[in-house]
């Protein structure tokens, strides 16, 4: 930060640029550990026991967390300065906490790696205050309490930079839906000796994140980068953005009762979780309208083109993984036979996908080139392999998708539709699904060679700015 | 959107709305709760279940298996195998059986780590999963191969 850098309005956004280097990363790290999982899932016994299939998704999705809330953090303080108008309150702490996250972050996942679960359980005293051991919750009690303290860290700073400055009502969508995160996150420290009681305030950190308070964050992300790309008018794009986050809430607080309805809660929910989540839709729906109506009324031709693309294929990826993957097995009587089979799986990998990778990846693509000094955007190169990488990627989540969703839906009448005697136990089912889960493999060498075409673009953009550093100053 | 749909109704709605749905989803948490000691037979829940939770917790079971259809799909559903493996007098043999059988040692097969419990680890594990296996689940799984 010692040259300024004339392609950002405030020189403390540039903090914002080991985040999401950082949760690149990562994002690398988890799509390498899918493929080792989908190894497993055809050759049952690759890795073991160096790699047990447990530590294996355990490192997939907790890097898919951690990468996003890098991306989060990374996206707040780009954007939070430059609505708020002023500097950020202190870029030191932004630094000095980016630190401590990344080593907290790779400990933990060395601490998977490196020690066996129960071992890295009693290493860190879970015996204390026990939160370990639960799905996507498998961080040390002290991992936790260090996120907590992060965050706690993260929103002071980019709250400090909101009070001072400007409140815009993109800056205040996304600092309630990082406030939202911190709150609902505590729950995971709650985990009573009850099972369904456990089971029921778990999903106040799981759904309330993914299905309530993450979509303000995406909102908000995908409202301050349309505004950035078309020149629509803010007061239509924040129009736009309380709708969206309106069917959001309405719809996703009381739909987090599909989750509800087999493990132990009271049979309203199946009515309930039902009609709610039924009607989640509707916001990614919202989405797709917004971004494609504003990009066409633009009052700019933006030369970053890669950014435009992503913004779209985010609000579309997202519809049909979030939205439509989820309704098909969200209604009670259809997730009776669906629930916990691989349509859960494939639902799970388009909605994180095209929800929250993508959102990141589109405020990344819209703010990478402005933080590395290139200016609005990468050169053309560069850009035609980053769109090369959008739809390798996005292509091969959607084949993901589909062959997971016929591996569930045989997986259904194979083990669930039919009654006992009949109906084959999981281990003879999964013998059935073999072809599914290889060409399961295949699209996710497709799409590990997406992402490597994606993060050789910015290879190409730093080659080509040492070429000509003068041509992005105007005359 | 038209003129006459302003901002400020927008933003009312937002508002308004989220706060209306989440007061409702605290009403309904709130009558979930006392249901709970009845569905889940919280009378029945001995420290030996819970001390089988943690056991559960600690070895991170749900990184393969679901239990009550949650977790990883990689392994047999649990929240049924008490009733799927013996029930009331035959569970807990074939479980303590089953763990030091393990790993196969099939080639290719999806194999279990060898956790190396005690016997009453073993035992405190087969009073959490027979105690799960009661919960009132409005009748999931749909057969008893979860």
């Amino acid at each position: 930060m010692s040259m300024a850098n004339p392609h950002l309005k405030f020189a403390s956004q540039a903090v914002a640029k080991p985040y999401f280097v950082f949760a690149l990363i990562l994002f690398l790290g988890q799509v390498l550990f899918g493929l080792i999982m989908g190894l497993q899932y055809v050759i049952g016994d690759f890795l073991f026991p160096i790699i047990p299939f447990n530590v294996a998704r355990m490192v997939h999705t907790n890097l898919l967390i951690v990468w996003l809330l890098f991306g989060f953090m990374g996206a707040a303080y780009y954007l939070i300065p430059e609505e708020a108008d002023r500097e950020l309150h202190s870029p030191r702490l932004a630094i000095i906490l980016f630190w401590v996250f990344a080593a907290a972050g790779v400990l933990t996942i060395l601490g998977y790696l490196l020690v066996p679960y129960a071992g890295l359980a009693r290493l860190t005293h879970n015996e204390l205050l026990p939160t370990m051991g639960r799905e996507f919750l498998e961080q040390p009690t002290i991992t936790k309490m260090g996120i907590v303290l992060v965050c706690l860290g993260f929103l002071y700073n980019i709250g400090m930079t909101l009070l001072k400055g400007r409140k815009t009502t993109v800056s205040m969508v996304m600092m309630t839906g990082l406030i939202g995160l911190a709150v609902f996150f505590l729950f995971s420290f709650y985990n009573p000796g009850n099972l369904a009681r456990d089971k029921f305030y778990w999903w106040w950190v799981v759904h309330l994140w993914v299905e309530g308070v993450w979509e303000l964050i995406m909102g908000a992300m995908l409202a301050f980068v349309l505004i950035k790309i078309t020149g629509v008018d803010r007061e239509v794009v924040e129009k736009w953005l309380y709708v969206i986050i309106a069917m959001a809430l309405i719809t996703g607080i009381i739909g987090t009762g599909h989750h509800f309805f087999w493990i132990g809660a009271s049979e309203v929910w199946l009515w309930v979780g039902s009609i709610f989540s039924a009607m989640e839709p509707l916001p990614f729906l919202a989405m797709v309208i917004f971004a494609f109506s504003t990009v066409k009324n633009r009052r700019r031709q933006h030369p970053n083109r890669a950014a435009t693309l992503w913004a779209k294929g985010t609000t579309v990826t997202a519809f049909f993984g979030a939205g439509v993957w989820g309704f098909l097995h969200t209604l009670a009587p259809v997730n009776f036979y669906t629930h916990g089979s691989q349509l859960t799986a494939a639902h799970g990998h388009l909605a994180f996908y095209g929800a929250y990778a993508m959102i990141v990846m589109t405020l990344i693509s819209y703010a990478m080139p402005r933080l590395r000094g290139l200016g609005e955007a990468a050169d053309e190169r560069s850009q035609t392999l980053e769109i090369w990488g959008f739809w390798m990627m996005t292509l091969s989540m959607v084949m993901i998708t589909l062959f997971l969703t016929a591996a569930g839906v045989v997986q259904v009448y194979l083990q669930r539709w039919q009654p006992d005697g009949i109906a084959l136990p999981f281990m003879a089912t999964v013998e059935h699904l073999q072809v599914m889960f290889w060409a399961r493999l295949g699209a996710g060498v497709g799409f590990f060679a997406g992402l490597l075409c994606y993060l050789f673009s910015f290879k190409q953009r730093g080659r080509a700015a040492l070429r000509a550093p003068a041509a992005v100053v105007p005359s | 959107m038209s003129e006459t749909f302003t901002k400020g109704m927008a933003r009312n709605i937002y508002f308004g709305g989220s706060i209306f749905f989440f007061l409702i989803f605290l009403a309904l948490t709130y009558h979930t709760e006392q249901t709970f000691p009845k569905r889940s037979n919280e009378a029945q829940l001995t420290q030996s279940v819970i001390r089988g939770k943690t056991v559960w917790e600690q070895n991170n079971c749900i990184g393969c298996h679901t239990l009550l259809g949650e977790g990883a799909y990689f392994a047999p559903e649990l929240g049924n195998v008490f009733q799927r493996r013996g029930g009331e007098d035959g569970f807990k043999p074939f479980l303590q059986a089953w763990m030091k059988m393990q790993p196969l040692g099939v080639p290719g097969r999806r194999a279990m780590p060898q956790f190396k419990l005690s016997d009453q680890e073993v035992d405190d594990i087969a009073e959490f999963l027979k105690w799960s296996s009661k919960i009132n689940t409005n009748g999931w799984p749909p057969n008893k191969e979860g």
